[in-house]
């Protein structure tokens, strides 16, 4: 069977290849989306939910303010608002070296318009009783908040298909390839599709694809220790984060707490991934060290799924180094939640104009060409 | 092979069965158990010193729930029990333990788990209402604290446990406003067959039936649309049967539709599972002899089979039987074959008691929107709808991310199904074509805080 042929093939049902979709779709584009499992149910729908710029690498945060303007505009932009909340973010200190590097960060950030206010040791305690003691200090981000993973990569494909994109799941691709000036792709069902240009947001599977076509990349896979309790009071607390990234937490409007740190374990498949009991004891202790009330807290459900991850931190977002026409977004080191709206945008600016204004460069995937030569992105984090 | 790390999880039938079995090679297996005292549900026991005699406690089944207990008492100083134990989680080869507030883990070469069973639920109106309580809720305020649930009770439901309880109640001294079953006679009879399979086991319940009926008990077959009323807490119940509206006055109602699987550790520990049409729920796929998918991970019992205490003793000993042969050590040769037939005849009474009292699905596709399927994340069965119709979720996993429902503190151990027949309905798909809600760690709400962290209990002698 041969489908007809649209201009845009995307791989890869997650938070960017349903933003592309949709951004492409409304730049009047013809799309179709291929997705082997249902959208937004890994590295999307799993992650903590953090919607934040605050503590991204400076060459990250053209993107996420890129993004940041879909977020604050979600429901006019999708059509439904999926719990996201403009709380802002509270990066926390527990060290007076912790506070100074708060100020860094925020020195650094500031010129890309980002707004922060540095709050001291009694200070914070003031604002926010359910902090325990012992924190040097912390940074609030304003803007930044949370949303429900569940719901927002969902939401994105509802609204392209609303808008005439034909997304299909449970359609895993089993061959790709360059035919001439068109890409032809085969699904585990046997449909064909064939595209003008192909957009690879396959995830964690990303470098699977990009092999495909001779782009070889060092991607491997994450999983995120995740877990939520009970509903407990009103703890009126910022989606929270602290210095060192070891633990992240906030709470949503029935009262859980969703709170994350450390890494499950897995492999590169739907369903065999596990969160790890020893990192839901450690993220739970140091949280209790943050916010006393869990410590009575009950965790009804821990969880993990698939993230694609590069060692230096920076996602894959850029053209083939082989062949015209395909465009990668992927690989986004558990980082990706914020930003994928944006880079949806982003690829709609590639496929139609060429270029984009937003600065992409240091996540091209000739990065990976000299091994060995892997620039330090992470300078900021 | 290294037999020394088995685990048993569970101490009920099953459990006790396959640890004295394991005790009869030579092997010393470690026993985990939920409850304070081995027995399970079916043969709980009430806290030390209190003093109703197990013919109070257990009826018909006192002398089976004596050899039980007295089993287990006979395997003291030759297993290791952990009691009051809760295995949360299983992750490959190793379980995590919660013991009276202190975690520890234990690894295992061999897992038999023989985790039971609990009520199958279905919502109704007014099922959230206090004083509506599960029938093995009911039973447990009997069999631990001597308890009865209300002053004027209805058990209402189907399954042999509803007229099991009634009789129980019966015999305590509770007053029993009536026992509404949602089977029909006819059903009944048409189970005939199936059901004479066990002539013993079905006398008892023509027996118990014919017993109730005698005491003045109402005993009403093909009830339907049954509603609770009450402001704070359950008043009445009204129901139709014959064609007609009824309403009674109580203050208690137990309910229940037989059994559900507590399944979660084997889906935990990776086990497949088949969808059992006869249960109408999934199961975890399992040979004759009670081997899972998973090498060295054996099923045996109501977390398996769900055909009752008696086939869980069989089944308990038949797992061991089957781990003590794959492990290369001897063992009788004709006891296994001979356990597989017992077994196959209690699986099909099983088949006629489903028969006999089929879960009435049918309420669950046209019962109200506002009705609450998920009473955790208060979700109703119009927001089930609304996510199915908007071609949002044909899957219940899927269902479970767009709605919340299953998401709450059961974990949807008491909605999944409800929510499962929902969605199959609404998609116009078979029940097992909307899946199976996957398990996540931890099987029940716990603090992940250890009251002592790093001092594993070394785990009594029984």
């Amino acid at each position: 069977m041969i489908a007809p042929l649209v201009d845009v093939a995307i791989v890869g049902g997650g938070l960017v290849g349903c933003a592309a979709a949709l951004a492409l779709r409304r730049r009047g584009r013809s799309v179709i989306l291929l997705e082997q499992g249902w959208c937004g149910a890994q590295a999307s729908g799993v992650n903590h939910g953090g919607v934040r710029r605050q503590g991204r690498a400076a060459i990250q945060l053209p993107l996420a303010q890129r993004a940041h303007e879909v977020w604050r505009r979600l429901p006019e932009a999708i059509g439904e608002p999926c719990e996201f909340v403009a709380s802002g973010h509270l990066k926390l200190a527990r060290t007076e070296a912790d506070m100074a590097q708060l100020e860094a960060d925020n020195a650094a950030a500031a010129p890309f318009g980002l707004r922060f206010e540095l709050l001291g040791r009694e200070q914070l305690r003031r604002r926010y009783p359910a902090l325990g003691a012992g924190l040097a200090g912390a940074s609030l981000c304003f803007g930044d908040g949370h949303a429900n993973p569940r719901l927002v990569a969902a939401g994105f494909a509802r609204a392209a298909r609303r808008e005439g994109v034909c997304i299909l799941e449970r359609e895993g691709v089993d061959a790709a390839e360059l035919e001439g000036a068109q890409f032809v792709l085969a699904t585990r069902s046997g449909l064909r599709v064939r595209s003008r240009w192909l957009l690879n947001c396959a995830g964690a599977w990303g470098a699977t694809l990009a092999a495909r076509f001779g782009d070889h990349v060092p991607e491997y896979s994450i999983h995120p220790n995740m877990m939520v309790t009970e509903p407990i009071a009103p703890l009126d607390l910022p989606n929270l984060g602290v210095v060192g990234g070891d633990i992240y937490a906030r709470q949503v409007a029935r009262g859980n707490v969703v709170l994350g740190g450390g890494r499950g374990h897995g492999a590169l498949r739907l369903d065999a991934n596990r969160p790890g009991s020893g990192a839901s004891f450690e993220a739970m202790r140091t949280a209790c060290d943050i916010i006393p009330a869990l410590a009575e807290a009950l965790v009804i459900r821990c969880w993990t799924g698939v993230e694609g991850a590069f060692a230096d931190g920076q996602p894959v977002i850029g053209p083939s180094l082989t062949t015209p026409g395909l465009w990668h977004a992927f690989g986004f080191c558990g980082g990706g939640f914020q930003l994928a709206p944006g880079v949806g945008e982003v690829l709609g600016d590639l496929v139609i104009d060429n270029a984009t204004a937003t600065p992409i460069e240091p996540f091209g995937i000739g990065r990976f060409r000299s091994r060995g030569a892997v620039p330090d992105l992470n300078a900021n984090i | 092979m290294n037999l020394h790390d088995i685990v048993i999880v569970g101490a009920g039938p099953a459990g006790v069965r396959a640890a004295e079995t394991l005790v009869q090679a030579g092997l010393k297996p470690t026993v985990v158990d939920e409850a304070p005292r081995a027995g399970g549900q079916i043969y709980r026991r009430p806290p030390e010193g209190f003093v109703r005699t197990s013919r109070q406690l257990y009826g018909f089944s006192s002398r089976k729930a004596d050899d039980v207990h007295r089993s287990f008492e006979r395997l003291a100083g030759r297993i290791v029990h952990l009691p009051a134990t809760l295995a949360w989680n299983c992750d490959g080869r190793r379980l995590d333990l919660l013991t009276d507030g202190r975690h520890h883990g234990k690894s295992f070469s061999h897992l038999i788990l023989c985790t039971g069973a609990n009520d199958r639920m279905l919502p109704f109106p007014g099922w959230l209402l206090p004083g509506v309580y599960t029938l093995g809720a009911a039973q447990v305020a009997l069999k631990t604290q001597g308890c009865v649930l209300g002053g004027r009770v209805v058990l209402m439901g189907s399954g042999a446990l509803l007229y099991l309880l009634a009789y129980q109640y019966a015999k305590a001294g509770a007053e029993i406003a009536a026992v509404l079953d949602t089977a029909s006679l006819a059903n009944q009879f048409g189970a005939l067959a199936d059901l004479g399979r066990q002539p013993l086991a079905f006398g008892r319940g023509l027996v118990l039936v014919a017993w109730l009926r005698s005491r003045g008990v109402r005993v009403i077959t093909g009830v339907r649309d049954v509603a609770v009323s009450g402001d704070e807490r359950v008043r009445g119940v009204a129901w139709r049967s014959d064609g007609r509206e009824h309403r009674i006055a109580c203050d208690a109602l137990a309910t229940g539709f037989n059994l559900r699987a507590e399944t979660q550790l084997a889906d935990l520990a990776g086990c497949a599972f088949e969808f059992d049409r006869v249960q109408r729920q999934w199961l975890p796929r399992c040979d004759a002899a009670g081997r899972s998918s998973v090498a060295g991970v054996y099923l045996a019992g109501d977390g398996a089979h769900l055909l009752g205490a008696d086939a869980a003793e069989l089944a308990g000993r038949r797992a061991a039987l089957a781990l003590l042969e794959d492990a290369g050590e001897p063992t009788c040769a004709g006891e296994g074959p001979r356990l597989e037939r017992a077994l196959l005849r209690h699986a099909g009474f099983q088949r006629g008691l489903q028969r006999a009292f089929a879960l009435p699905v049918a309420w669950l596709h046209e019962c109200a929107d506002d009705l609450v399927i998920c009473r955790c994340e208060n979700v109703r069965a119009g927001d089930l709808r609304a996510a199915a119709g908007a071609g949002r979720a044909s899957e219940i996993n899927r269902l479970k991310a767009m709605t919340r429902v299953g998401m709450g503190r059961c974990q949807g151990r008491l909605c999944a199904g409800a929510a499962a027949e929902i969605l199959a309905h609404a998609t116009g798909q078979a029940i097992e074509d909307v899946g199976r809600l996957r398990a996540q760690p931890p099987i029940k709400p716990i603090s992940l805080m250890s009251r002592q962290p790093d001092r594993p209990p070394t785990g009594e002698p029984s």
